[in-house]
């Protein structure tokens, strides 16, 4: 792609898809923000089971925690790896980010195949519905980021990521950490804060 | 617009990188022992609230690139995050959940 090479700069010396992508990440914060504070308002009102004390699993969300916060790391290297032209370990990290998401998409497939098989389910209880609006929102997020670090994997190895397309491994890397934060939100405040 | 306008501070090295993920993990690690050490548990909320923050901060400082790129950005961000924190702090004394006290 070659547009990609081309400095797209505003008037104030920022690159435009920088710029429109930090907006964008600001506009998520607010939906994000709108939907875990809908959990929170209607935390411990549902008027029955199964309760989050009942069903979390924390021990299997921890590991998926720290898968996620492992492939922020390795998208960290992945556009390092960009920046310096080694398109070796660009590959690898973007693949290796990939594969993380994948992996805390099944840990999020397994938690909710369980939790459906114990009775919970959106039309459950407000528990149920406002969880898994925003763990599903989110893991949509992981979805979205998988694709799109397959994508940059696939022309990495098409040879047609190269140096000068760092710009873009940036803008999807901040992305993927946004979705990252957002995690650290919920486990915090969903899973070992849960009433 | 010159050119040194539009530059930002170089990124941090893969060094720094390490590290960070080394304190990220023992935060996650030092949150679930908080959430599963009973003695913990009346000041469970400020602890975890805290090393979340820290979390959150050192992700977005570092592997974002807050922290060197163009103030603007951190604007850009922050506006937009703290709004959203003011409406979830609002939403949250309207409903009554602090003073629930549960």
């Amino acid at each position: 792609m070659s547009s990609a090479a081309t400095a797209h700069h505003t008037s104030m010396g920022l690159d435009s898809r920088k710029m429109a992508f930090w907006a964008f990440i600001g506009s998520e914060c607010l939906l994000f923000g709108s939907l875990i504070s809908t959990y929170l308002v209607y935390q411990g009102r549902s008027v029955s089971g199964p309760t989050p004390a009942q069903i979390l699993n924390i021990p299997v969300t921890s590991i998926s925690t720290f898968d996620l916060l492992m492939s922020s790391l390795w998208m960290v290297l992945a556009l390092a790896a960009v920046q310096r032209g080694d398109m070796k370990w660009a590959r690898i990290w973007l693949l290796g980010v990939a594969i993380g998401g994948l992996i805390f998409l099944g840990f999020q497939f397994y938690e909710f195949s369980s939790f459906v098989h114990e009775g919970l389910t959106l039309q459950a209880n407000l528990f149920g519905a406002t969880f898994f609006v925003l763990t599903g929102t989110h893991g949509a997020h992981v979805a979205v980021g998988v694709l799109w670090m397959l994508t940059l994997w696939v022309r990495a190895l098409q040879g047609k990521l190269g140096q000068e397309h760092a710009i873009t491994v940036e803008i999807a890397g901040l992305y993927w950490h946004f979705v990252d934060v957002v995690w650290i939100a919920i486990f915090t405040l969903v899973y070992l804060l849960h009433k | 617009m010159e050119q040194s306008q539009v530059a930002e501070h170089p990124h941090p090295t893969a060094a720094t990188y390490l590290r960070i993920a080394a304190i990220l993990t023992i935060i996650t690690v030092v949150e679930v022992g908080v959430f599963y050490v009973p003695a913990f548990h009346p000041v469970m909320a400020p602890i975890l609230l805290t090393l979340s923050a820290v979390k959150f901060v050192l992700v977005v400082m570092f592997y974002m690139h807050l922290k060197m790129d163009r103030p603007f950005f951190t604007f850009l961000f922050g506006g937009p995050f703290l709004l959203a924190a003011a409406v979830m702090i609002a939403l949250l004394f309207l409903f009554g959940v602090f003073a629930l006290g549960r």
